[in-house]
């Protein structure tokens, strides 16, 4: 049952996501490209997804649990560490080069090409190698 | 109003209603880089096979509608050099962050979450730079 449900979820994102244009990466470049023709689309997809995620987590606090069981995911610590500030900065980096971050680029693997197989496998390798860093970085003194 | 904005807000509805029933019905934040990453490293021992269906709905149903219709395109760059460099940024940095768009930007900034914010303004601030750095400086983008 979870699977199916997960399925279906995903079936959506990528639904979602093809509409949307954001597998389109000219569309997802031109929303960075401040100093371009500037493409205000992704707002417009944030705004949309953002919306009806407020009201899904007001539900989420009305009902108490989830309807296959288990808990809600907590709300996280609101710690801003260097792994998230430096993080986000590098995944901006490559999002920006090429257009893609890891949404997109599963649900346009099937016609994306080479380039986006590309992607996929150095990101896989990048989340690989990912941890080590990770547990370093926590370890330095707080910023 | 363009038209590609009104897909835009559609599109994003659509995502909204996804992240919402992963969220209510399997009591999961939909995190692309999250699910997938989970994978990656094996770090998801006990959910793999709902990470598993959820990454084959992602790619097969979006991959069946543009096979009908027959008109998507990804514009990928065929710079490959590029491209594998922007994978593994993208791959070790919302590994670090713990979030990407989806994650981070569409479930928390829902929630108002603090981490959430941050996050996208430094992903959206470095983006922006990568184009003004590969896009109008070095033209490689």
């Amino acid at each position: 049952m979870r699977q199916i449900w997960a399925f279906i979820a995903g079936g959506l994102f990528g639904t979602g996501l093809l509409v949307s244009g954001m597998t389109d990466t000219r569309r997802v470049i031109g929303w960075l490209d401040i100093f371009g023709s500037w493409d205000p689309t992704l707002a417009f997809v944030m705004g949309g997804a953002v919306t009806i995620m407020f009201f899904a987590w007001r539900v989420a606090a009305q009902r108490g649990n989830p309807a296959l069981g288990g808990a809600f995911p907590s709300a996280p610590q609101p710690r801003l560490g260097r792994n998230l500030v430096i993080g986000s900065t590098l995944f901006g980096m490559g999002w920006g080069l090429a257009g893609l971050c890891p949404g997109p680029a599963l649900a346009s693997v099937t016609w994306g090409g080479t380039g986006g197989i590309v992607f996929l496998v150095a990101m896989g390798l990048g989340m690989f190698a990912a941890p080590p860093i990770k547990s370093r970085l926590e370890q330095q003194p707080a910023m | 109003m363009p038209i590609e904005w009104i897909y835009g807000l559609v599109g994003g509805l659509i995502i909204g209603v996804a992240a919402a029933v992963y969220l209510l019905v399997n009591g999961r934040i939909m995190g692309a880089s999250g699910i997938i990453g989970g994978l990656v490293d094996g770090s998801a021992k006990d959910s793999w096979s709902e990470r598993a269906a959820f990454i084959a709905g992602l790619v097969f149903v979006p991959g069946v509608i543009a096979l009908t219709y027959g008109n998507a395109n990804t514009y990928v760059s065929d710079n490959y050099v590029v491209v594998a460099l922007a994978g593994l940024l993208v791959g070790v940095g919302t590994r670090l962050a713990n979030g990407c768009t989806s994650g981070h930007g569409v479930c928390g900034i829902s929630r108002f979450s603090l981490r959430g914010i941050v996050a996208t303004v430094f992903y959206i601030g470095a983006g922006g730079i990568s184009v003004i750095i590969g896009r109008h400086l070095l033209g490689i983008t």
